[in-house]
């Protein structure tokens, strides 16, 4: 344990990436930049989430980690236990008990409560990227809000696909200010943006921070004639029966054959135990 | 009348050398101005520093806003400046590519400048940019395709269209016809005719090709190492050019 | 309407080693409204250049070129723009359009450039065209394939489209057979009982004789170095 700092950091990058994520949370939606660290894992593992959880933790944090709503993948496992040796923090799979949840591309079930906070990592910080390339011309859109462009791709996507087929990284407004790109969540979750919890975003290879402070005004762009819906498939959780949460789909043999699963394994796996039963209930707990 | 713009005085330096110097004119509603000279002449130049994207050593660039009437637009803060470039003003370039989102279909290069300005109805989008298509004399059947299926001609015509949609009341032309096919500058040319004079636009073009200011400006200005040599009616300064260098840039065209 | 005082007009050519040739000085011309002027004179002593100056197309050096009020001479382009589009008429020897206007087009343009409705414009510009024999099959077509008496009868019905106070006519019968002659004619005379102040070239002496209240021999206007 002696051989790194409290949560691998030091102290000066903790420093600096607080002050970060403090201007983050005075203009909700704008990109701070930061002087990301290299960290013991590649680029695309969640180098930014784990920064800023670095930067946010103390001894006395639960810690959870979870990887598109799991808790039981291979990065959530491994981050949650780089932190269990860094920081030596208790960590834990159950949403309501956590502190600090690191999570990659899903927003917890569980409604988040005002001492909790929500770490996101991030692939690509800058919503008008995939459009505009520039990265000087791309700040000055955001610093004069001509965010015309953003629809520009809502627009292509209705006249290919008839419907707004952005399913993940749904652009939203940000407290009648920013477009931010609320990370690769499925658009389901937009609506959930708006929580009693702080929500951070740390983007590691791009090198920015930004936030949401609890209780901010987030909007999904849409069209008055195309306007925004959190889709999810259209099933009930085939353990749990829950018809309320975002559904992943497994195939379950050769035969085409699937069962649709709550992505969020923890609001899952405590559905259960209170006694919720789904469809393929025997043998999916077999 | 009130002149929609008044060029002031505009000086632009490279250093020790002169981009263009003491270039001052009136444009009125629904005139159209060409500017011709030959490559270095500075019209470029100038064309760049009336629109914004260079920013002037001296002189004024003052438009007639709708809001507020006559305003200096080289001292305007940045950001009118730039709504003034998606409303009021367009600017044409001479490669189709500079102009155009080539990786968006032809219906959202042409919704872009509507949704910039507010235009939130995917319906009414997507109207006006069939209409637009059907102006600029492309197929509605192309709406969904990208730019980069359409032939040269056919971008700039995109290009034309992604510009008009907003209605604006200043056009600025760098080389509109360069680059293309003579049939195909001659549709091109017809089209911008026709379009100038329905909408009432107002537009400078600069041009090397004297042969498209004849058909499109009312007026020429010829500009010469960075000043203007001669300014005048168009075919008067075509027909009986005053100037050293107006003679010779006249005598110099090919007859066909 | 038009009138003329001390005109000038000396063509400099700088890339001659600056060679100044003066082709007319002193030039004074009324023409009243009713009125119709013929400019005589032998081929090159001056005519279409007088009347070029008129029209704006060449500056004149020195003098006054009223027309309508203005100063043809001193105008801003806008004014002279606005005098062409409204005041003064010009036919001139050669039509020269955009390619790809259809011909009903070419001859309705001057209309629609003062914002007559495209109907009453289309309307106006049939009843010249059949007025002057062109084929009602080619009017959708460009007038740039046509034979030289078919543009010439365009430009012609091109140049009557809009009731101009004040019209320059160069060579407005040539090359065209008896009956079309006759027809640009009585389109002459009607300008005329509507007011029209008219300065022509004639080749067509028994044209000239019909149509032309006067005539002024240009040569008058040949500087001393010509005489």
């Amino acid at each position: 344990m002696n051989e790194y700092n409290f949560a691998y950091l030091d102290e000066q990058t903790k420093r600096m990436i607080r002050r970060a994520i403090l201007k983050a949370l005075a203009v909700p939606g704008y990109q701070v930049p930061f002087a990301s660290r290299e960290m013991p894992m590649p680029y695309g593992w969640g180098t930014g989430g784990v920064q800023v959880s670095a930067a946010t933790l103390t001894p006395d944090d639960v810690f959870k980690v979870i990887d598109q709503g799991a808790d039981d993948t291979t990065n959530a496992v491994s981050i949650r236990k780089f932190f269990e040796k860094t920081a030596g923090v208790a960590t834990t799979e159950e949403t309501g008990k956590a502190t600090i949840i690191q999570t990659r591309h899903r927003i917890p079930e569980a409604r988040l409560r005002a001492d909790q906070i929500l770490v996101y990592q991030v692939p690509i910080p800058e919503p008008l990227r995939f459009l505009e390339p520039r990265e000087t011309e791309t700040r000055k859109m955001h610093s004069l809000q001509e965010y015309g462009l953003m629809h520009v791709k809502l627009y292509e996507d209705i006249s290919q696909h008839g419907a707004i087929s952005t399913a993940y990284a749904y652009p939203v407004r940000v407290a009648d200010r920013y477009v931010m790109d609320p990370s690769p969540i499925p658009k389901f979750d937009n609506p959930k943006l708006e929580m009693d919890a702080i929500q951070l975003f740390g983007a590691g290879r791009e090198q920015r921070i930004y936030a949401l402070p609890p209780h901010t005004r987030v909007v999904s762009l849409d069209f008055e004639d195309y306007p925004f819906e959190a889709s999810k498939a259209d099933h009930a959780c085939n353990l749990c029966g829950a018809e309320d949460s975002y559904l992943d789909e497994v195939i379950t043999d050769d035969a085409g054959n699937r069962m649709f699963v709550c992505s969020d394994t923890d609001y899952c796996r405590s559905r259960r135990e209170a006694g919720h039963q789904g469809r393929l209930a025997q043998e999916g707990t077999a | 009348m009130t002149p929609l713009l008044q060029v002031k005085g505009i000086e632009k330096r490279y250093g020790a050398r002169i981009g263009c110097r003491d270039v001052s004119f009136d444009l009125y509603p629904g005139e159209v101005m060409g500017i011709v000279g030959e490559s270095g002449s500075g019209k470029s130049t100038l064309l760049n520093c009336l629109v914004g994207h260079l920013e002037p050593d001296a002189g004024q660039v003052i438009f007639d806003t709708r809001a507020d009437g006559p305003v200096d637009t080289v001292t305007m803060s940045e950001p009118d400046r730039r709504m003034l470039g998606r409303t009021d003003w367009a600017f044409v370039h001479q490669h189709a590519r500079d102009g155009l989102r080539m990786s968006v279909s032809a219906g959202g290069n042409i919704g872009e400048r509507l949704m910039a300005v507010g235009s939130r109805h995917y319906g009414q989008i997507r109207g006006q940019a069939l209409d637009w298509l059907g102006r600029v004399e492309i197929a509605e059947s192309r709406v969904d395709d990208r730019p980069s299926a359409f032939s040269g001609g056919m971008q700039q015509r995109l290009q034309i269209a992604r510009n008009l949609v907003t209605g604006p009341r200043l056009v600025f032309m760098d080389e509109p016809t360069g680059g293309l096919d003579v049939s195909v500058q001659a549709r091109l040319l017809d089209l911008l005719r026709g379009l100038v004079r329905e909408m009432g636009l107002s537009a400078i073009i600069v041009t090397h090709d004297l042969a498209v200011v004849r058909l499109l400006a009312d007026r020429l200005m010829v500009m010469k190492d960075g000043e203007v040599v001669e300014a005048g009616l168009t075919d008067q300064v075509l027909d009986d050019p005053q100037h050293a260098y107006t003679q010779l840039l006249v005598s110099s065209v090919l007859q066909v | 309407m038009i009138e003329l005082t001390d005109v000038s007009k000396s063509f400099i050519l700088h890339n001659q080693g600056g060679a100044v040739i003066p082709v007319m000085a002193g030039a004074s011309l009324r023409v009243g409204a009713g009125e119709c002027v013929a400019l005589t004179g032998a081929s090159g002593a001056g005519k279409s250049t007088l009347m070029r100056v008129i029209y704006g197309n060449y500056l004149a050096a020195s003098g006054q070129v009223r027309v309508g009020g203005l100063d043809v001479a001193r105008g801003q382009p806008r004014e002279i723009l606005q005098l062409r589009r409204e005041t003064l008429g010009y036919v001139s020897q050669f039509l020269r359009v955009v390619p790809r206007v259809p011909t009903l087009d070419v001859v309705a343009e001057p209309l629609l450039a003062l914002g007559v409705d495209r109907q009453a414009a289309r309307s106006r510009a049939s009843a010249l065209l059949r007025r002057l024999n062109i084929p009602e099959n080619l009017w959708g077509l460009s007038p740039t394939t046509f034979s030289g008496g078919e543009q010439q009868r365009v430009n012609i019905a091109r140049g009557f489209a809009h009731d101009y106070p004040a019209l320059l006519l160069d060579e407005p019968t040539a090359s065209l057979d008896a009956e079309n002659r006759e027809t640009v004619l009585s389109l002459i005379d009607e300008a005329k009982a509507r007011g029209a102040a008219i300065v022509g070239i004639f080749h067509d002496a028994e044209a000239r004789d019909r149509v032309c209240d006067r005539a002024v021999d240009v040569s008058r206007f040949a500087p001393e170095r010509m005489k």
